[in-house]
This record gives C-alpha cells, structure tokens and sequence, in this order.
C-alpha cells in the first residue's frame, strides 16, 4: 500500500468516528479528544501531519485539506458534547440531584481465570457428547505410568518430575505419588465402562518444577478420552478441530504436528495460528505463528488392553491441555505465579462487569499498589 | 540437539535455509526451539590484498608498520598493521571502515590516526573474527580470489545452530545423519555422508566378528563378560597417530554443535557421535594394561575417577570398562582421566559399542552424571549399524593425524541377532487411521524411514524389517504410526462423524464443585488457587519423599493455611478488602497407610468492607462480622453439604451433615492483623458427595399471615436459638415461622439479663386466623417460655 492510500484509511477510519459523538461519555469524550487531537499523540494533530511530509507535493495538498477539514469537524463536534453533557448534568443539579455522582453497587465475585477457561472448554465438549470424569490427585506408579505403557527407566520419564509420597508400596502397583499428568483417569474410566466412552476429565497435576514464571509444581489439566467402535485418527482430528474453531474463532488455523507420549499412537500436538498476530510471528508465538494447545492422538493398544477394552475391535483418540497455559495465551497473563498468588486486583480482571466497574471489587487502603497491574503483551 | 545447517547440507548436497529448516522440521517431528546464527556477522568483512608493507613513518612507532591494501575498491587504502606476519601480495581478512567487530564488546572500525597516519580499515586475525584463540598474527587465507570477495565466500564458516527438540522415541535424531534422512524424505531428495576432506578414496576395512565373548585386534583383547549391559563391542587399533589440533573443518563440525574442540582424536569420535548417533572413545593404548578391553559389572565398592576428577563408587548394576586391572570408564557415561588420549599418545584404541539403555539410564542416574554420550545410549543406538562409525572414525583420525591400523577391526558380538520384523496388516492401518491407503502408498512411507517391506498379498500383511536405528519400532501401531507420519498429519480428512453417545452422567465431583463455585461466586466470593504443600498440617498429614522445600514437603490437610497466605499477600499489597475461597483436595493417612484419603473441600475467607463505601455514607462501609460469616457459612453449607445444618457447638459454628456428621466449621480466624486492616473470618467444608435432596414445590398460601412482635427478657445463658426451640415446641399448628429480629442490653433491663425480640408469624392453610386464635397462642408460647427458660415478656 502506498503512503498515500494508507494516509487516506486512516482519514476514512477517524472520519467514521465522528457520527458517534454526540453519544460519547464525558470519560470516552476526554479520551477519543486526546486520541485525535491530542498535542503530542492526536492521530489529526500529529500522526497524520508527520506522515504528509514524505508525500508529492499534489497528495500532501489532497490529504493536508482534508485533515484540515476533519479537524475542524472534531473541534466543533467534541465542543458540542461537552456543551451538552454540562448543560444536562447542571439541570440535573438545580433539580437538587446530581446524577453524575457515582451509583451505589455490591460486591461481585468471580471464578478464577483457569477455571473460567476450564468451563469454557468443558461447555464445548459437553455438547459433543462428552461428560465429564474425576479421578484421585494421589495416584500409584501403575496408573500413572506402567498402564499408561511408560517403560521402566525411560527417558520418557524425564518430562515427568514427579513427587513421591512417604506411604508404602500398593502391592503391584508400585509406590504411591502426586498424578503428573490427568491420563491416569483415561484408564479409570475404561475400567469403570465399558464403550463407549467419550468423557472430558479436568484436574490438578503435579511435578517437581521450580516456581517460575512459566512452570508451577501443581496446575491444572484436562484430559480427554473416546474410546468405540470404529473411532479413527480422522475423528481425532475433526474433534479437537471443531474444538479449537470454538474456544478461538471459527476461522482459526489449526495443525498437527507429530509427537511422542507413551500412551498413544500415533501422537500429535495441537498448534492452533497465534491469536496475537494472526500467524505472522511475534514474541507470543516465539516467531512461529504457531501457538501449541494440546497434546493428543490414538490410544496405545497396550493402554486399551489395560483398561481392559479389547484393541482390535475398539480404537480410540486422547487428548489433554491446561488450562492456565490456554489463559495465559487468552489473557496475556505473562507469569503463571499470579494465578497463585490470589491477588483480589488480579482476580478482579476477570469478569464480566468491566473494568470501569472494578471499583467494587475492593477498595485499597490510599497507599500506591506494590505492582502495576497485569497488561495484555502488546503484539 | 544441536543441528548445523552446513552439516545437513553437506548430507543432502544442497543449499538450505534456516528458517526453511524451522518449518519443515517442526511437522516431521522435530520442533526447532531456537536457530542461533554462526559467524553471520563476519558478513561485511572482505578478502584484503597487502600490496606493499613499509615501516611507520613515526620512527617511534616500531611495532607498527605501514600497509598499502587493495579492498577491490580500486583505491590503494593505507592500513596500519601491527601483525609480525604481514607480507606483501598475500590475502587476509579486511575490515573496512564502518565494520562491527565480532564479539559482545564489538567495536566500529573507525578512521582514527595511529601516531599520525589514518588507518582506512583493519587486517584482522582469526581471534579478532571469533574464530579461535590463536593470536600470533593475522589470518594468511590460502585464495587467490578478487580482493574484495566477501570473506564467507573463501572461508564458507557462517553455519546456523538449529537447537531441536528430540522426543525421547527418536535417537536416530540425535545425529545429522538421521535428521538428513528425514529432510530428504520430506524434500524428495537423496542424502549421503559428506566427504571427509583428506581421506578422498581411503575407506578402513570393515570390521571381523570374531567367535564368542572375546576377540583380538592389533594385540589387544576385547572381552565382553556382561553380554547384557554391553551386546556389541567394536574394536580397532590405531598406531604412529599424530594427536594434535584438528583442521579448519573438523574444528568447525564439532563447534558449530556447540562441542569444544580438544584435538584430532577427540574431534573425531564426538564428529561420529554427531553424525552417526554413535559415542565413541579413544584409549591411550600406552596406558592400558593387557592390553586389553573388557565390559564387565562394576565389582562391589570398586572405585573409578572418572575425567572431571571426581572419584565415584560403582555398584555392580553398572556395565563398567575395565583393562587387564582396573575399570577404566563407566561405559556409556564417561571414561577415566588415566587412559584418555593426549597430546603424547600414539597408539590408540578405538570402542564402538552397545550398551544397555535401562543400564545406562540407571548408572546415569546414581552417580548423577550426563553426557552427551550416556544421552544417546539411554535412548539407543544402532545395534546393528556399529561398522559405519568405527570406519568413519578410523578415517578422520587417518586423514588428520595418520597412523595406521593394526590389524583388522574386531567386532565381539556374543548373541548376534537380527533387527525385529513386524507384520502390518493394512485393513488395521486403515481401521486407526481412518483412511485406507494404498499398500503402495504405505510401503512408501516404511521405504522413506529405512525399513525394508515385503508385501505377502496372500496373508494381507506387509513384512517389515526395520532398520537398526529406530529401536522404537516395536510393534504394528509404530509403523501405523510412522505410515501417518510421514503420510502427512495434514493429508487426513477432518470431517465430524456421527458417533454414538455414552450413557453416563458427570461425576458428581463435578457436579457439586459446579454448583458450590457459582454459589460462592453470586455472594461477592473470588475463586483462589493454592499450591496443596506445606508445612505438616495435623497428625494425619501425608509427607512427600522429595519435595520441592523443606516448608513445602507435607500434603495441606486444610485449604485454610494456603488461602491466609494469600490473604497476608493481599495485606503486603496494601489491599484490605479480601474475600477469597477456593475449592480443592486436601489428603488424609489411610488408617492402614495405603492410598491416602482425598477429601473435596471448600473454604472461604473474608476480610474488610462489608460493601463498597458509598458517597451516601462518607465513603465508609462497615468491616464484615461475626454475623457475616454466620450468613456466609449457612449459605456455604446449603450449597456444599445439601441437607446439612449449621449450629453453635461450645463457641464455635459448626456444620454437619445428616450422612458424615462433622463437615466444617465456620468463625474469626486466629491471625495477626496489621493495624489498617480488618479481622479475618473464614470457614472450611467438606463437599458432600451425597447426591441432592430433591426440592418439592410447596402450595402457595391463600390465606393471610398474622405477625406478632414479641419482646423478651432472657436471663443470662439462655440463647435465642433455646427460645426459639422452646416456642416451636410449646406449638401451636398455626405458627408458620419465629426468628429472632433485635437485641438490647443495658439500661432499665435486670444486670446479667438481654432483651431479644422476636417475630411470630402464624397463618392457618384454610382459614383466615382471628386476633384471639394468635393472641391465646401467643399467650402460650409465654407462658411456656417462662416455666421451661424463665423468659418474660419485657414490661419496660
């Protein structure tokens, strides 16, 4: 796009503006004044003008008028508002109310960021048919690994730092520790019925991870498992596909990418085009375009076998994400330690009421916050 | 892993680009976590040509002289050189003016006067390029092209480091060979090994199996006495080597893997085990006695210092290798300073061997040591493929340090075996992948890995040999696997199916934790998270073999520690309206410490403005209290413990449920508070896991409500809740409900004694009640209260 082209869709965009005006709050007034006018960011005032210089000497005229012009619109449009918003406040006023003083509200609550993007990923599963599995946090070295076809001293461990607990072995399942992972309730629910299955299992997991900004030791995680007759990497994809156009937008990008987890075959990961940049690459999506969702694919026989489902007749597709990573991503949090943290001022973010309402999520004691408040990355 | 783009396209004989790379390698299985560029910023420096060298013209500038050079600028550029080494009409590198020096620290070659000459540019040595240490001069480049020529042309060093990201399922990986071998795949080109510059037409002889458990080769004996931990030994003895600096070249395979380079020998075997997937060592044959090899278990308390001169303990699960006296090497992790190859060795021995991946892995681990090697053999290496790194080693070291082989190399094989074949039956390919492909299109696939396929149309399965380098191919679901794989993830169709639908509800866990978090959340209520460690909670509290921190090595048995550190960390932020609740396990000892009991509780805790302040009342609320929490509890319970009840039980509020009993409490909870801050109340309950009573509509009245206001005098230790029982009690049919709706103590009342007033509220089903039907039971309900509680209508 030339500069030329490119300064006249900005003029086109301001100028749909200004039908809106009259209805603008004084707050939303003060703003778009400073956006478009502003002395030192006014998109009229300054950005179009530094712009025009680089321009032949015929378009610097076209477009230098029309600016012109559109300013002089804007001046005479936010005067006017500002006029009227005064006059009705003052009316008001000698009528004994002041109607711009501040309603009276209630506290509001609110669900914690990962357990709104938890439900939300429920909801959608839930309507494809999926209900929803529990299992025990505290597992056995036999649910969370050797069922799950994890060989005995294999590198595949080393993504799986695990906590033991201090209790005695469980006969043949081996020691007793913290679920690294929700897979385990893949085989509780095969042992529990038979297919077909089709469940979404959600729940805390637990390694032995430093505290940082992107590892916690306990997060949540999702699970997912279908397992009858006739159940093929076909219907894996059309899932988590269907799955992905849902939770994000239903044109988003969505790729398979081989990968590897013990307990399924063929394994895949889920990346879905970064929802920052559109899939062009930025800091969010590391370059790539590309950001990771889930890992997923066809149920190992062998996990079938030991859930006590016989292979050869039933094949099935797993799948598992977390939850505070997908929010992390959705709401540009940058630290996962601040969905531990309980902070009110981070937990009031997320909710439906707006933020301008976010005064009655609490009150602080006048003293400056000890952290500015948690802003999306810009892309 | 580390990949370099130059090593990949010495494999495929075509150029390639980084950024290419990143995007093919990420579908094949191999995600690129970072391209790190190398040497890229000796990009402006150009082939410089000394013309004339002459002294400064400063007689006191003695270490200096005075360069004529042509940049290919066609001008005759003075540059002041400081190197002994300059000579006229030889070629070095040259930086011209405006060129960034390489290095963190890099400065711009300036025009800046040295003792009254302006220097137009630099000759560089191969330290100021950030091409090695040596500083005895500038960089002579053996070219004769144009000055002028970027340097990169004549010195093709810029590489890019592909930092990829191997799964565990992949050895075949960890070399170039097997990432070239998938890229050619992907690319429909062919691949082989690069040239080994100086060896042009040299190919050592293939090794000769010898019989049984123990083979010879140049005088010495290679012996596998533990056929499990190490199945294969390839041996050869090398002798006259010249152990030194490695050339150009290999120096730069073996640093663009980010490996430091050591010397010619060394190079050579981790060259091998970047290329190959193969780790290889090199002993002093000088130092070993025997001589001889020999791959045995580790005896009891045997001792080894091991090269980064730390003496370890072995214990006898370790494959250890040992010569004639003494174990030299933990076999596949590391070797012993004692036997290592110096600069004074001349005779060498060279091992190529197997070793078991769970042995490794095992020994790895106790003596809490990694290496690039013990990396490998803990995934696995080519069993069956240990002639090509022992060739390919014996020719680098022939090429960069001569010497000459003693005889044949050995291979001590004592169970030789084949690599596994797997039968694929198509229609099952078909049934997981849900795509029948051809038989052709699949054997495609298997062909393009390395396995050799023999289709038998007569059983309809394909015989599959599968190549040695992919110990993960086990079964039929790994080739189905590898058949998708390379088929394309992307070529399958995505088409939602019709399905059938299970008959199964939510778990009630579920359920419950649904409808307690909404419920919360409607009372004003933030949902936390917490971490489940902590310090040990009470008797019962489960402990953990390795925690994280000693503070943090107990299961909670309590939501409400974690919460009240989020509280204090709301307080250290200076926000002092807090209400917080959260819904989470907290673990309990089994009686016969088996499985411990996981326990679905909800807690909340509150603190601060009961509201948001208001203009209306100055903008103060009132801090929540006691009766607060009371209302919070009783809501809390409705919603946890359906059907459960909350009473006063000695000073505490208690709840409990009709299935379990006790199932929370509810109060002021015990901690400091800073002075601005507000006391913090709270409570704890067990999630009933019951299902729900069921709600039953109730007829709506149609007849009015009589309320009668009554207030009493209770003597001191009777409660409102005893009142309350006692009218309910004394009954009258037509009472519908009595609650306790004011208090005052204080003046005109007897000392010890409070005045509470209820509300009575009577109707009749049928009937519209007259003032003398509620007055008599009014009267009553007094007269009742009086005998049984000593409780008077107040007068005053």
């Amino acid at each position: 796009m030339s500069d030329h082209t490119q300064l006249m869709s900005v003029l086109q965009q301001v100028q749909d503006i200004l039908p809106g005006i009259p209805e603008l709050s004084a707050e939303a007034l003060e703003s778009e004044h400073t956006r478009i006018l502003g002395r030192t960011q006014g998109i009229l005032t300054v950005n179009v003008l530094r712009a025009l210089k680089d321009l032949p000497p015929e378009d610097k005229r076209q477009v230098g008028s029309l600016a012109n012009q559109l300013r002089q619109q804007f001046e005479a449009a936010f005067e006017t508002r500002r006029t009227a918003l005064r006059e009705a406040a003052s009316r008001s006023t000698a009528a004994g109310i002041d109607l711009t003083m501040p309603g009276r509200s209630r506290w509001i609550g609110g669900e914690h960021p990962a357990t709104r993007v938890m439900e939300e990923i429920l909801d959608i599963f839930r309507s494809l048919g999926f209900t929803i599995a529990v299992g025990p946090e505290a597992e056995s070295e036999w649910y969370n690994f050797g069922a799950l076809n994890f060989p005995a001293d294999h590198p595949a461990m080393d993504m799986h730092d695990t906590l033991y607990l201090d209790l005695p072995t469980v006969g043949e399942e081996g020691r007793l520790l913290l679920r690294t992972h929700t897979s385990p309730v893949q085989l509780r629910a095969m042992m529990q019925s038979g297919p077909p299955i089709r469940v979404v299992a959600p729940g805390m997991v637990y390694r032995k991870d430093t505290f940082d900004a992107s590892h916690a030791p306990a997060f949540g995680q999702i699970e997912g498992l279908v397992v009858d007759e006739g159940i093929s990497f076909v219907d894996l994809k059309a899932t988590l596909i269907h799955f992905a156009r849902r939770f994000f937008t239903a044109d988003t990008a969505v790729r398979f990418r081989p990968s590897y987890f013990p307990f399924t075959e063929p394994s895949a990961e889920m990346d879905v085009g970064c929802q920052l940049c559109g899939g062009k690459g930025c800091g969010a999506c590391k370059g790539t375009g590309w950001m990771e969702i889930l890992g997923c694919g066809m149920v190992h026989p062998t996990v079938l076998t030991n859930g006590g489902i016989d292979p050869e007749k039933y094949t099935g597709f797993a799948f598992g994400m977390g939850p505070q990573r997908i929010a992390m991503q959705r709401y540009g949090v940058p630290d996962i330690r601040l969905f531990y943290e309980g902070d009110m001022r981070f937990l009031g973010q997320f909710n439906d009421v707006g933020q301008s309402e976010g005064r009655n999520v609490g009150t602080e004691s006048g003293l400056p916050p000890a952290r500015p408040p948690v802003r999306p990355p810009v892309p | 892993m580390n990949i370099s783009r130059r090593w990949l396209e010495a494999f495929l004989r075509r150029p390639l680009d980084a950024q290419e790379l990143a995007r093919i390698l990420p579908m094949l299985g191999a995600p690129v976590d970072a391209i790190e560029p190398i040497h890229s910023e000796l990009g402006p420096f150009v082939v410089g040509r000394v013309l004339e060298v002459g002294p400064h013209p400063d007689p006191k500038a003695t270490k200096v002289r005075l360069t004529v050079v042509d940049d290919g600028s066609g001008e005759r550029l003075a540059v002041i050189c400081g190197a002994p080494n300059v000579t006229a009409g030889k070629s070095y590198p040259f930086a011209r003016l405006g060129t960034r020096m390489p290095g963190p620290k890099g400065f711009t070659i300036e025009a800046r006067p040295i003792r009254g000459v302006v220097s137009q540019g630099m000759l560089c040595s191969a330290r100021e390029l950030g091409l090695g240490e040596e500083h005895n001069g500038i960089l002579e480049l053996d070219t004769d092209a144009a000055p002028g020529t970027p340097l990169l042309e004549v010195m093709p060093i810029d590489d890019d480091r592909l930092v990829i990201d191997v799964t565990p399922n992949r050895p075949d990986l960890l070399g170039h060979k097997g990432v070239a071998r998938e890229l050619a795949s992907a690319l429909k080109t062919p691949f082989r090994l690069p040239l080994i510059p100086g060896s042009e037409g040299a190919t050592a002889p293939n090794p000769r199996r010898a019989e049984g458990q123990s083979g010879v080769t140049g005088g010495v004996t290679i012996t596998i006495e533990d056929p499990e931990g190490c199945a294969r030994f390839f041996a050869a003895t090398l002798r006259g080597v010249t152990v030194g600096p490695s050339p150009a070249w290999l120096q730069q395979r073996v640093t663009s893997v980010g490996m430091r380079s050591i010397n010619n020998v060394v190079d050579a075997t981790n060259y091998v085990m970047f290329e190959l997937n193969q780790p290889m060592h090199a002993y002093d044959l000088a130092k070993l006695a025997g001589p001889a090899l020999i791959a045995r278990r580790a005896r009891p308390g045997e001792k080894l210092v091991t090269l980064d001169d730390v003496e370890r303990t072995l214990d006898q699960d370790m494959v250890v290798i040992a010569d004639a006296e003494r174990a030299v090497g933990i076999a596949g992790v590391m070797g012993a300073a004692q036997v290592e190859v110096t600069a004074q060795t001349t005779d060498l021995v060279l091992e190529c061997a197997w070793f078991d991946p769970r042995r490794t892995r095992r020994a790895r681990r106790s003596i809490g040591l990694s290496s690039e090697a013990s990396h490998r053999f803990e995934r696995g290496v080519d069993r069956w493929g240990g002639a090509e790194p022992m060739r390919r080693c014996i020719e680098i070291i022939q090429a960069t340090g001569g010497g000459a082989l003693d005889g044949e190399p050995v291979d001590v094989w004592p169970t030789p075996t084949n690599p596994p074949r797997i039968f694929l039956r198509p229609a099952r390919s078909a049934q997981v992948l849900g795509v029948d492909l051809p038989v052709r299109r699949i054997e495609e696939c298997l062909v393009a890995i390395g396995c050799t396929v023999l289709a038998k149309p007569d059983d309809h399965r394909i015989a599959v040999d599968v190549p040695g380098w992919r110990p993960d191919l086990v079964s039929e679901i790994d080739l189905i696997e590898e058949v998708a794989r390379v088929h394309g993830y992307g070529e399958f169709p995505d088409e939602l199916r019709p399905y059938r639908v299970p008959v199964r509800e939510d778990a009630i866990e579920a359920r419950a934790t649904r409808r307690v978090r909404e419920g919360l959340v409607a009372e004003g209520l933030f949902e936390s998270q917490t971490l489940a460690f902590g310090p040990a909670g009470d008797k019962n509290a489960v402990a953990l073999i390795n925690p994280m921190a000693a503070p943090e090595g107990w299961l909670r048995t309590s939501l409400v520690p974690g919460l009240l550190r989020q509280v204090e960390h709301n307080w250290s932020a200076h926000t002092r309206d807090i209400r917080l609740f959260e819904i989470g396990t907290t673990f309990h000892a089994a009686p016969d410490r088996g499985r411990p009991i996981e326990v679905l509780r909800v807690a909340g805790l509150i603190s601060g403005g009961r509201e948001p302040g208001h203009w209306t009342a100055s903008g103060k609320a009132p801090d929540f209290e006691l009766w607060d929490l009371k209302g919070l509890l009783a809501r809390a319970v409705a919603l946890a413990v359906p059907g459960g009840t909350c009473q006063v039980e000695g000073s505490k509020l208690v709840a409990r449920s009709p299935e379990s009993g006790f199932a929370g409490w509810g109060g002021l909870v015990d901690q400091t508070v800073p002075p601005w801050a507000a006391p913090v109340f709270g409570f704890e309950l067990t999630i009933s896991l019951e299902a729900r009573s069921g709600i039953r509509y109730t007829p709506l009245p149609t007849t009015p409500a009589v309320e009668r206001d009554v207030a009493l005098v209770l003597p001191a230790g009777v409660t409102a809740d005893a009142v309350r029982a006692a009218i309910i009690t004394a009954g009258d049919a037509s009472l519908e409900s009595v609650a306790a709706f004011d208090e005052y103590r204080g003046k005109g009342l007897m000392a010890g004694t409070r005045s509470v007033a209820f509300r009575l509220v009577f109707r009749d089903p049928v009937r519209t009640l007259r003032d003398q039907d509620v007055d008599s039971a009014v009267t009553k309900a007094l007269a009742a209260l009086e005998s049984s509680l000593g409780v008077q209508l107040r007068t005053t």
